[in-house]
């Protein structure tokens, strides 16, 4: 077990290979009961979630979510959050552990709205069933069609008798539901989707398999890919900033940037010689220290080691050959496309 | 699962010495908080080791970690195996994925390590 953000946290149950191959074959169970919650509830629900986030909130129907950033006024992210609209007048936000009381503040602090904001984590338990078998697993626990749900979208429904907001979201890069259930319950729910799973061969997962999962789908995580330091430009986010659906905290700096244009961005890379790529090592083009790496880790799916990176922007493109310096020694990788894998539809 | 017939380390390294000559690993319970290795960098035959220096490393999925050579002396072999199984790691740390063979400068160092009966006691009380 390992302290994340205050909490116990399995890194792996029975090897990070393991878990992760059970996510891409056929169904993992993680306890993500460590995410934050966020609510904003009011008239002006809606006009505090656009004001305070980076996607457009008018897109959203009762029921979808949407991947979204909390923002400074500079531009660079507090958070990278999920949004659900549930109502009209109530949005429910889930944010990372780790940030959950800087983003409630941050939110507080933009809320000049007839709005409510509500910290909330501790009314909710996530599971994470993930794997082309997790709608077949949870099937087993709901009367709720899950077929009917779309890919991020979500129902209020049961699970096991018990309220449960089930969501068709992930951070997997695989098909899977996230639920939210009140604490009391997760322990005996968990058993059940274990029960449930065991036909498939469920494995319940750790942080160690959602790092490896992610990061193969090329899904960002605070504090490697994104920080306070970095936009939605450079991190290849383009996509949730919506800069024509009115003012929110931050644009002003995205529109400079965007007109200035950026220096520097997020691009995927393979290694070529034998070594791992991780966090925090400098990358070298022509021989010179030129960006670093955000996340690397082998990729139990393709069989290398791959990893993401910071390179000026004209080199952030696939193709480039770089070195890595791993323990003092340049290693020879190269950028490719990302996603690193993509599921088959 | 810890022989009787090793010593042991704070950073999880077994050694198993007999007159001057020893073989070197890490434990069990390292290779179980590890997790999937999947590199062992390991150093010279001939190059001088220093007890509590750092003898090579051990990477896994998740990080990469530094060896710490239990006791001095000169490297008199290396388990090559490793190079391209070093999965060996995972399964049998205590026996077929030895890591070097040292022959000790010092063999007295080996009475300052910890015995299997200590070292159980260690790792349990660190969880």
């Amino acid at each position: 077990m390992v302290d994340f953000g205050g909490w116990d946290m399995p890194v792996q149950y029975t090897g990070i290979i393991d878990e992760h191959c059970a996510v891409r074959n056929a169904v993992g169970l993680f306890d993500v009961s460590h995410m934050g919650e966020i609510e904003l509830r009011g008239p002006e629900a809606a006009k505090l979630a656009d004001f305070a986030t980076t996607n457009a909130i008018a897109k959203l129907q009762t029921g979808q979510a949407h991947y979204s950033g909390l923002l400074y006024d500079h531009g660079g992210f507090v958070d990278d959050i999920l949004v659900h609209k549930v109502a009209d007048d109530h949005y429910f936000l889930c944010v990372n552990a780790s940030n959950q009381d800087k983003d409630f503040e941050h939110i507080r602090s933009l809320n000049r709205f007839d709005a409510t904001v509500e910290n909330t984590g501790s009314r909710y338990t996530q599971l994470a069933v993930q794997g082309p078998k997790a709608k077949a697993t949870l099937q087993k626990l709901t009367g709720v069609d899950l077929s009917a749900i779309k890919y991020y979208w979500f129902t209020d429904g049961e699970a096991a008798g018990t309220a449960a907001r089930i969501a068709h979201t992930g951070y997997t890069g695989e098909d899977g539901f996230e639920i939210y259930v009140p604490p009391a319950e997760a322990e005996r729910i968990w058993k059940l989707v274990m029960d449930a799973g065991s036909e498939f061969g469920i494995k319940p997962c750790g942080l160690g398999a959602r790092n490896t999962l992610r990061l193969e789908a090329k899904m960002a995580l605070y504090g490697h890919e994104i920080d306070a330091s970095i936009s939605p430009f450079e991190a290849d986010l383009a996509w949730i900033v919506k800069l024509d659906k009115g003012d929110f905290n931050g644009r002003a700096a995205l529109l400079k940037q965007k007109e200035a244009g950026i220096r520097r961005k997020l691009v995927g890379f393979e290694m070529r010689g034998r070594g791992i790529g991780r966090d925090g090592y400098e990358v070298f083009l022509d021989g010179a220290a030129a960006g670093w790496v955000t996340s690397g880790s082998p990729s139990p799916t393709l069989n290398k080691n791959i990893g993401l990176c910071y390179l000026p922007v004209e080199h952030a493109v696939p193709g480039k050959a770089i070195h890595i310096m791993i323990r003092n020694q340049p290693v020879e990788a190269v950028t490719v496309e990302t996603p690193f894998y993509k599921r088959a539809k | 699962m810890y022989p009787d017939n090793f010593r042991y380390t704070k950073e999880h390294e077994w050694v198993h010495a007999q007159g001057d000559a020893a073989s070197v690993g890490i434990t069990d319970h390292a290779q179980s908080e590890l997790g999937d290795i999947v590199y062992v960098d390991l150093p010279k035959i001939g190059s001088k080791v220093e007890a509590g220096k750092s003898l090579g490393s051990v990477e896994s999925v998740k990080a990469v970690s530094d060896i710490y050579s239990p006791v001095s002396g000169e490297v008199t072999g290396i388990n090559e195996t490793l190079a391209t199984a070093p999965e060996k790691l995972n399964t049998d740390p205590h026996g077929e994925a030895w890591l070097v063979k040292i022959k000790l400068s010092a063999p007295a160092e080996i009475d300052g390590l910890m015995t299997a009966a200590d070292y159980q006691t260690y790792i349990g009380a660190e969880k």
